[in-house]
């Protein structure tokens, strides 16, 4: 019986050796600051019969943080799964609408799924290191891409994506060490290195802090705050006082659908729908 | 104290400390410019009084924009939640010296044909007394000292006596020349300003003491006046 990390090293060797095109076109050029990066219009998801998402709208800016909350079973997570297309994994699986990355189609033919999921980089609540040293962990994706020009770069690679996930001075002297010698913070924080390494331009989160106490939570949270700086983040979390900590815009679903969106100090202070209120203050049914 | 490991979240609090700060130095500065105008009948500093109270209104406003964001966004608890509700009273006392300090700039004009110098002189003390205590609670707030805060809250008792001393002069004074009432009784309004003041700063005293130790002064603050006297 393979481990979950054997799992997923082995879902990567599928993938094919990479094409030379990009992915999606617009990567070339960054949207600026305060742009949409990711733009969904009318978003349906269907598992075979059962509709689970129901034109779900939302526009998330680039170089900010989106939470999406809501009550277990509400779409959220499956509407994150729709933006790297991770939902293609699911048989039956079904999605219509339109999601757009820097205004091009992420669903259109000519879009390579895999590539997009190194655009769109993704943390699990589970943090999951593939059964490899530290350094191996972060170079793979460098690897698989052909990211890097030789060892040199590589190791400037591995090197920066650890510092900026906030991890190099703890792993800088045991790169060698196997990645899930570390400690569950420290095995996010490896996840989000590796994600990163790959340049990626949207990373997905879905309740990366659950499996967390609650000092290695406030050190991923710290983290967010940082790489918003450059990145577009979107994350799942069951927590509204996480969402309310650590994004900008906040986007509350409930029973596959979105009810409500907004800057997350207006969702937190005054929340336009009475069940956005409901739900955020503890009043659900 | 140790830095939040979430940065922001110190930055928050900081940035509201700095609102504060500059709340308590304004009111701080407009109190003395007020007693100085009325001891010298200089209209010009009063002027300059009343101009300024609208900045410690709007200093007001955005530190309860930021309070509310705080306790929204992050939760704070124990010391940082003591520290943000303080914060809340704080500025709401401030802005009711600032407010104060204006209405006894505004009485400049109207105690000008006072000739009795002690009854000037009278106020200028008390006034000079109520500076010195809210210096020593806006200081006691930025270090965090409770003993520096409880000082200025036992010594509000001598506020009070100064108020009983004045009224009793202005009264008497009121009494030998009736054509002197109308200013006269401005003249008691600047005094019992200066007293709400002096109470003012006590509710300060207590919340720093509040924000430090989690506790609550006792509600029997020592107080002098005609009311409690039998």
């Amino acid at each position: 019986m393979l481990s979950q990390a054997e799992k997923a090293m082995s879902r990567m060797e599928t993938i094919t050796p990479p094409r030379p095109q990009v992915a999606v076109s617009a990567s070339a050029t960054r949207a600026a600051s305060g742009q949409v990066k990711v733009h969904a219009k009318d978003v349906s998801v269907y598992y075979g019969d059962k509709q689970a998402l129901f034109d779900v709208s939302l526009d998330m800016p680039e170089k900010s943080v989106t939470a999406l909350i809501g009550p277990s079973g509400c779409g959220k997570s499956t509407f994150l799964r729709s933006i790297n297309r991770m939902n293609d994994t699911i048989p039956g699986c079904r999605v219509t609408g339109r999601i757009a990355i820097d205004g091009d189609d992420i669903n259109d033919r000519s879009v390579d799924a895999t590539l997009l999921r190194a655009q769109v980089g993704m943390v699990f609540q589970k943090p999951n290191p593939f059964p490899k040293s530290i350094y191996d962990n972060v170079a793979y994706g460098v690897r698989l891409h052909g990211l890097a020009s030789g060892k040199k770069e590589l190791d400037q690679i591995v090197e920066s994506s650890l510092h900026k996930a906030g991890l190099w001075d703890e792993v800088k002297d045991r790169l060698a060490a196997p990645g899930m010698s570390l400690s569950g913070g420290q095995q996010q924080r490896l996840v989000i290195a590796r994600a990163i390494a790959v340049s990626p331009e949207i990373i997905l989160m879905d309740e990366p802090c659950s499996a967390l106490d609650p000092i290695a939570t406030a050190k991923i949270e710290e983290l967010i705050d940082e790489l918003k700086a450059n990145y577009c983040i979107i994350i799942v979390t069951h927590s509204m006082a996480q969402a309310a900590r650590v994004s900008q815009q906040t986007a509350f679903f409930h029973m596959g659908k979105l009810v409500e969106a907004g800057a997350t100090e207006q969702i937190f202070t005054n929340p336009r729908d009475t069940r956005t209120q409901d739900y955020i203050t503890g009043r659900f049914g | 104290m140790t830095e939040h490991t979430v940065r922001s979240f110190s930055q928050d609090l900081e940035e509201l400390q700095g609102d504060l700060a500059r709340m308590g130095g304004l009111a701080e500065d407009m109190l003395s410019d007020a007693i100085q105008a009325i001891a010298t009948r200089d209209l010009v500093l009063a002027e300059t009084v009343v101009a300024r109270d609208p900045q410690v209104d709007a200093l007001q406003v955005e530190a309860e924009k930021k309070i509310l964001r705080l306790l929204a966004l992050r939760q704070p608890l124990a010391r940082d939640l003591r520290q943000t509700i303080s914060a809340l009273k704080i500025a709401a006392e401030l802005e009711r010296i600032g407010d104060l300090a204006k209405s006894i700039a505004k009485r400049v004009k109207l105690v000008d044909s006072i000739e009795a110098p002690s009854a000037l002189k009278g106020v200028a003390r008390m006034g000079k007394l109520v500076t010195a205590q809210l210096k020593r609670v806006l200081d006691a707030y930025s270090a965090l000292e409770t003993d520096a805060a409880n000082r200025v809250w036992s010594r509000d008792e001598e506020v009070d006596e100064h108020y009983q001393t004045l009224f009793r002069e202005v009264v008497t004074y009121m009494i030998e020349d009736p054509r002197t009432i109308s200013a006269c009784a401005h003249l008691l309004f600047v005094a019992k300003n200066l007293e709400r003041i002096g109470d003012h700063c006590t509710n300060i005293a207590e919340e720093v003491h509040f924000l430090v130790t989690g506790e609550q002064l006792p509600t029997d603050r020592p107080k002098v006046d005609a009311l409690n006297s039998q």
